[in-house]
């Protein structure tokens, strides 16, 4: 009797593991690589508490499923201090721990430094930030934010179409990659559009004085005003047009995000049109959403290096699901079928060059606060 | 017309820079006058000019004018300790030591302000508020105004207190010859504070007028206009108060025009051109007098 017992205990503990293990998850690790210490630390960080959001919240709802087996999502992180010659290294540490899929590099150049042998394992490759084109040159890589030039276009396309803004001046920073990068594609697109840039002012970094350009400008019969460029400057470059009595509308790049926190008379910038991937400051149900939950974990606003990890995460769990598989090969076939809902597109869709396609959102400022433009 | 209209435009911004400039510079010609050597940290006063106003104004909410007021005291207090706690023990000592530490005070006084601030940059509103002005299809800003209205007030007042002051007298005279000077009865250490105080209080003023204009607060915003005005007080002719006044604004000037005409990259490189040539044809500096050394 005490056999029986025992044996029906053993059978039921039996039944309870197996149960258990069919409902348990199994672990899909996303390898990310990004500076989380030297000077670009604050992107590395950004993207590591997003992407940490966005699995929180994947994992909360059930993680994912694939055919019938339950995934959780791991993310298992290495600093590469945006190196060239860290981020080899941090990416074997992350396929030691048995990495899934990457998500990285954060920046550029670490980026590029991993590709060729991301594309010899075969392994999904996703660049939440990493601007420049060579960052997906092979069929395993992938990248969701913008490159710097396709925001100068979307706003060259918005200004001369949308607008019907014909006469253009630019101010740019000749001596910043972002900005003069924007700069040259956005000018090329106005004339193919059949705008015309009357005025291509350049500055360079920590200039303060704009008064010369924006004179130069004044004399000249531009319409409105394109400044590719960071908030700081913006700031300065407002300011004083408004002392000069100019009243030309501005247009901006997503360097733009944070004027409002910068400037000392916010009508300054009233009416300033910029585009954005992710703008924190937004009332959208999705957004808040996303605000709240990392300002509760992390005591910050989410930049937009933040919001990209947190939809390169979805994009990841789209593809595990589009597949059926987790296997790279799988889902990187299945990644030009995906279509995501994310922070800073919805939806996002990936062409065949692995570059994510989605609508470039344009912000405005009225009333003293950041809103989309309808 | 338009053409008019835009040089006109140009030469108010030129006239604008440069009168902060010429301000700075004042401080500069001043202290090599009399101390004979090039204060680095001259620059970095502009900048606690500007922290201190922020102080007085944002933190304390003091009334603007009480606030203008005690940031020149500040900046003045400032500058003769510096002179006493930095410069006096060297007196003597090689030019170069005097220079090494008129450089390792100005980041001192950087990286102060760098600890106490953070590295942030700090929004600060304008104090100024004085509408523009139009004038025959010109728009003068209120700043802009304001700075030539105080900077001719201070280089007047200035001429007049070296011309007609005993103290102003004994300021040329001590940059004369410090020794004759001495024998003459005049106190020296007591005259190079005050030129000192004047030194820092003037940059206070521009301190003032320039974060009026730009409106952003950053550990470093001294550096870029303390060097253009020491190249500015070395185009006038260091050593020479007329010549501080006009090398500023002739600096101001060209950086404008070329700005707005040749080429915004190119700019700091005419201004630099312009000083180099101006020194291959006058070693001394527009107005500055060569001094012959009798050996």
């Amino acid at each position: 009797m005490k056999r029986t017992a025992k044996v029906i205990s053993m059978a039921l503990a039996a039944t309870m593991v197996f149960s258990t293990s069919a409902m348990a998850a199994e672990t899909f690790i996303i390898g990310g690589i990004g500076p989380t210490t030297g000077a670009a630390a604050s992107y590395g960080t950004s993207v590591k508490q997003g992407a940490e959001i966005a699995i929180a919240e994947i994992n909360g709802a059930g993680g994912v499923t694939v055919g019938d087996t339950t995934y959780e999502l791991a993310l298992e992180w290495a600093d590469d201090e945006a190196s060239e010659d860290k981020a080899p290294q941090a990416y074997n540490t992350v396929m030691d721990a048995g990495a899934n899929a990457i998500m990285g590099c954060v920046t550029s150049g670490a980026c590029i430094a991993i590709t060729s042998q991301t594309y010899q394992d075969g392994i999904l490759q996703i660049t939440p930030s990493g601007s420049a084109e060579g960052c997906i040159e092979n069929d395993n890589a992938f990248r969701i934010c913008f490159s710097d030039p396709e925001q100068g276009v979307a706003m060259a396309d918005y200004m001369v179409e949308t607008m019907g803004i014909s006469k253009i001046a630019v101010i740019y920073n000749v001596a910043d990659e972002y900005s003069s990068g924007i700069q040259e594609a956005f000018e090329a697109e106005v004339a193919a559009k059949g705008g015309e840039i009357v005025a291509s002012e350049a500055f360079q970094t920590n200039d303060v004085d704009f008064n010369a350009q924006l004179t130069s400008i004044k004399n000249t019969d531009a319409e409105a005003i394109y400044v590719p460029a960071y908030y700081q400057d913006a700031t300065y470059i407002t300011k004083q047009a408004g002392e000069l009595g100019m009243s030309l509308p501005f247009y901006g790049s997503d360097g733009w995000d944070g004027v409002l926190g910068t400037v000392t008379d916010a009508s300054t910038v009233e009416g300033v049109i910029f585009t954005s991937p992710f703008c924190a400051s937004v009332e959208d149900e999705k957004v808040v959403a996303f605000v709240s939950a990392y300002e509760e974990a992390y005591g910050a606003t989410p930049d937009q290096f933040a919001a990209d990890a947190y939809d390169c995460v979805y994009t990841f769990k789209a593809a595990m699901e589009q597949a059926g598989s987790i296997e790279s090969e799988d889902m990187i076939a299945a990644m030009p079928e995906i279509s995501v809902s994310g922070q800073t597109g919805d939806p996002i869709t990936f062409d065949a060059a692995g570059a994510a396609v989605k609508d470039v959102k344009f912000v405005t400022i009225k009333d003293g606060a950041y809103t989309f433009v309808e | 017309m338009a053409l008019i209209t835009s040089i006109l435009e140009q030469l108010l911004n030129g006239l604008r820079i440069g009168s902060v400039y010429a301000l700075i510079a004042l401080g500069y010609t001043m202290v090599y006058g009399i101390a004979k050597m090039i204060n680095f940290a001259h620059g970095d006063i502009i900048m606690v000019g500007a922290y201190a106003l922020y102080v007085y104004v944002s933190l304390l909410k003091l009334p603007p004018v009480l606030a203008v007021i005690l940031t020149i005291i500040t900046c003045s207090v400032i500058g003769i300790t510096i002179e006493k706690v930095a410069y006096k023990p060297l007196r003597k000592a090689q030019p170069l030591a005097v220079l090494i530490t008129a450089i390792g005070v100005s980041y001192l006084l950087q990286n102060l302000s760098l600890l106490i601030f953070k590295a942030t940059p700090i929004p600060f509103g304008s104090i100024i508020k004085v509408p523009s002005v139009k004038l025959a299809g010109l728009n003068i800003s209120g700043l802009t105004i304001v700075t030539l209205v105080v900077t001719v007030a201070v280089m007047v007042g200035l001429t007049l207190f070296i011309n007609r002051t005993r103290m102003g007298h004994a300021m040329l005279a001590v940059s004369e010859d410090k020794g004759a000077a001495e024998l003459m009865g005049i106190n020296v250490n007591r005259t190079i504070s005050v030129t000192f105080a004047i030194g820092s209080a003037l940059a206070a003023v521009a301190g003032i007028l320039y974060i009026s204009q730009y409106e952003t607060l950053l550990p470093t915003l001294g550096a870029l206009p303390g060097i253009k005005a020491f190249v500015a007080a070395v185009l006038g002719g260091i050593g020479s108060i007329p010549g501080a006044m006009f090398g500023g604004i002739i600096l101001g000037i060209i950086e404008s025009m070329s700005k707005a005409y040749i080429s915004t990259q190119l700019s700091d490189a005419i201004v630099f051109s312009v000083l180099v040539v101006v020194l291959l044809v006058k070693p001394s500096g527009i107005l500055g007098k060569l001094k012959a050394e009798k050996v």
